[in-house]
């Protein structure tokens, strides 16, 4: 690879910073006292406690999933924290109250939160390591009948709609990760949306993890009933450490009747060094149940960060006529590995599916889609369409695709379309033949290749991924 | 055309350049000034688009010596885009595909990029489309062309149109055409080359690289130069390029050597 494609694609990672402030972390390891201790620091119901045993139980049981294209040393589940939070002085009341410090944090990372949530017009949950912090425009959604809170406050304030959702996306015991988050989780994002509601404005978590060695284990929860519709919003960072942190989330998305949810995520996570050292491992499950008829999920999403993918965000098609929709854009740099791509099951008649998945992989990266079509012996009339289209940037990296169709229904009709490029000095050369840079190029380049996905992003996001692209690729800090 | 008070606008001496390590232009000597069209010809091999490349600046090749002065400063100092923007233009042989880049803003980012440079106006997207759809006419080209990626799925024809409305769109002051000939039925070369002439003008100069005469009936050169391993062997007027067609290219080398060896 030339010098100049090498320069543009080794950038420096911008939010690589920690943040000085007083944490309450549990001590390192896993077992059924640290899972209690949560639960009392949370003063949880026992029936929540009695969910994280029953997760902790089944993980014990299972192992670490060894099918995904990725190669790293084996975890050591006892050396982790599962639980760091920033210190408060008093139970918060308002965002003011929040610890300047944090604030400063965030203000850092661009986060709108406060007067700049206002102007944004974007509700904003933030969690730090493992606890919400804040969350914007309660109030004003509040009044519609949207609830947009942690998830631990929700527990308190909304346990009986809790209890009936959390799990039945993502069982306690659906893969080694889920069960693991099941039982340790500590916050995260909780999202009702009643009947009839479109939410007003974009919902927003900011996922930051700031603690060396705890792990982050995030779990989301969205509710759309019949007819609603809210689009939502997802980013991450974390600081550069030497070490790897762990970062298992689990996402579980309903969708009744006519409902309607988006969910997008810009994922920039750390990803180690340029000789691989560090960064995060990022091991999420994340799955939407189209329950409803002429339901609706889609999941866009654009990963540049983590030492590590494993991430499949998933649709269950089970109302009729509904609509499930995969848009990814994973970029993989130095010695990132990414496995990632979604599972559509359709279960229900007539459902639809899209998936569009670009890769770009630079450096020694390897970079792998993997996508499960199944058409159910129920699903009659099912369609699916997916794109898989690889680039790659220089000739060290890796990009491979493995699409998995089971069709069980002779009336559905399902497309698979693949394709590989490159990036070459003569594609550079033409474009600075027209006097145009090399930075701009590969910008362009990128941004074209990716264009079908960046057109699902809510324009603020869709602003931020270009941006973060150009960051990771070109040598012009954004 | 030649105008006898014009002022030079490239200078090319005693340039050598290697591709892999292997010495491709063994000193090339070539004057070109302002008004002028010049063909260089010669067979495959002889060095003709290396010329094009190196003059262009594409980092697969290495000046090991020699000299170019553009206008008068050092061309080789300059950095591929400065060149461009400096106004030299490169019609290639084998245009770029580059998928999913819409050619309408590929072709606006360079000519905007053009005119920053120059201090000139930019246009937005709105002014630009009526721009280049008035160029697009001169080279019967489909405004279609506009909305899809660039070069990508274009005929051999419809590439060459497009790098003759790139050079209509920046107007540079020396535009090096590495055989836009090949590839073209006869009414693309028709219309390419009608193209051409109508960009020619007296304030900028055109170097034709090509293997045969026939686009020189379209686009009259006021110098015909012979490649030949690395080095101008001959440089004549139009005719010479005539005398080609008939003759082929092997009498030029023989009287080459016996002017050397006398």
């Amino acid at each position: 690879m030339s010098a100049v494609l090498q320069n543009l694609v080794n950038q420096p990672y911008k939010h690589g910073f920690v943040t000085e402030i007083e944490s309450d972390v549990a001590p390192k390891g896993l077992n059924e006292d640290i899972i209690r201790l949560i639960s009392t620091k949370k003063n949880e119901p026992e029936w929540l406690l009695d969910f994280r045993l029953k997760a902790y139980e089944q993980w014990l049981k299972m192992e670490e999933p060894k099918w995904p294209n990725v190669r790293y040393p084996a975890i050591d589940f006892q050396a982790i924290s599962y639980y760091a939070a920033p210190k408060p002085k008093q139970k918060l009341n308002s965002m003011d109250e929040v610890d300047p410090e944090l604030l400063r944090t965030f203000e850092k990372l661009g986060v709108p939160m406060h007067e700049r949530a206002a102007l944004a017009g974007v509700a904003v949950d933030v969690i730090f390591d493992s606890v919400s912090v804040a969350t914007t425009y309660k109030q004003k959604l509040a009044e519609v009948g949207i609830i947009f809170c942690s998830i631990s406050e929700a527990v308190h304030a909304h346990p009986a709609l809790v209890k009936q959702y959390l799990g039945t996306v993502v069982p306690v015991g659906d893969n080694y990760y889920a069960a693991l988050n099941s039982a340790v989780f500590t916050d995260g994002t909780f999202c009702f949306i009643p009947k009839g509601v479109q939410c007003p404005m974009d919902l927003s978590t900011y996922f930051r993890i700031n603690t060396e060695e705890s792990g982050q284990f995030e779990r989301t929860l969205i509710i759309a009933e019949e007819g609603a519709s809210v689009s939502y919003l997802e980013g991450c960072t974390a600081p550069k450490f030497d070490t790897n942190q762990l970062h298992a989330a689990v996402v579980e998305l309903v969708a009744l009747d006519n409902a309607d949810i988006k969910y997008s995520t810009v994922q920039n996570w750390y990803a180690g060094d340029e000789n691989g050292l560090g960064g995060i491992y990022n091991f999420v499950t994340k799955r939407g149940l189209a329950k409803g008829t002429n339901s609706r999920i889609s999941w866009t999403q654009v990963e540049t960060g983590s030492a590590i993918t494993w991430k499949y965000p998933s649709c269950v098609l089970q109302g009729e006529n509904s609509v499930g929709e995969f848009y990814s854009v994973a970029v993989t740099n130095n010695y990132q590995q990414a496995d990632t791509g979604t599972k559509m099951v359709h279960i229900g008649k007539n459902t639809r599916s899209t998936i569009v998945s670009k890769g770009i992989s630079a450096g020694h990266s390897n970079n792998s889609y993997r996508g499960l079509v199944r058409i159910a012996p129920t699903a009659a009339g099912a369609r699916n369409y997916s794109q898989c289209d690889s680039m790659l940037i220089g000739d060290k990296c890796g990009a491979h695709t493995f699409p998995y169709i089971q069709v069980r229904n002779n009336s559905a009709k399902v497309e698979h379309e693949a394709s590989t490029s490159k990036i070459g000095e003569d594609q550079l050369f033409y474009f600075a033949q027209r006097g145009i840079g090399n930075e701009e190029a590969v910008s362009m380049i990128i941004n074209g290749f990716c264009k079908d996905v960046f057109q699902q992003l809510p324009m603020e996001f869709a602003v931020e991924a270009t941006k973060l692209l150009g960051f990771k690729l070109e040598g012009s800090v954004g | 055309m030649i105008y006898h008070d014009s002022k030079v606008l490239l200078e090319v001496r005693g340039l050598r350049a290697t591709v892999n390590g292997i010495e491709i232009l063994k000193g090339i000597d070539l004057t070109v000034r302002s008004g002028e069209v010049h063909a260089i010809m010669g067979t495959n091999g002889s060095g003709k688009s290396t010329l094009a490349k190196v003059l262009a600046g594409h980092d697969a090749y290495e000046v090991t010596g020699g000299s170019v002065l553009f206008q008068g400063s050092n061309l080789l100092d300059l950095a591929p885009e400065e060149r461009a923007r400096a106004g030299v233009f490169l019609a290639f042989q084998y245009p770029i595909e580059i998928p999913g880049v819409a050619n309408s803003h590929f072709l606006r980012l360079a000519y905007n990029t053009l005119q920053a440079q120059r201090g000139e106006e930019e246009l937005d997207p709105l002014e630009f489309e009526d721009f280049v759809r008035e160029k697009m006419k001169l080279l019967e080209m489909n405004p279609d062309f506009l909305d899809r990626g660039v070069n990508e799925g274009f005929s051999g024809g419809e590439k060459k149109r497009n790098e003759i409305l790139q050079m209509a769109l920046l107007e540079p002051r020396l535009a090096i055409l590495d055989e836009t000939d090949s590839g073209l039925d006869i009414d693309a070369l028709r219309i390419v080359t009608k193209g051409v002439n109508q960009l020619a003008s007296q304030d900028n100069a055109i170097v034709l690289v090509t293997h045969y005469q026939r686009m020189l009936n379209y686009i009259e050169p006021d110098f015909v130069h012979v490649m030949r391993a690395g080095r101008i062997i001959k440089t004549g007027g139009k005719e010479l390029a005539l005398d080609l067609e008939m003759r082929g290219y092997d009498w030029v080398g023989v009287e080459h050597r016996a002017a050397v060896e006398a």
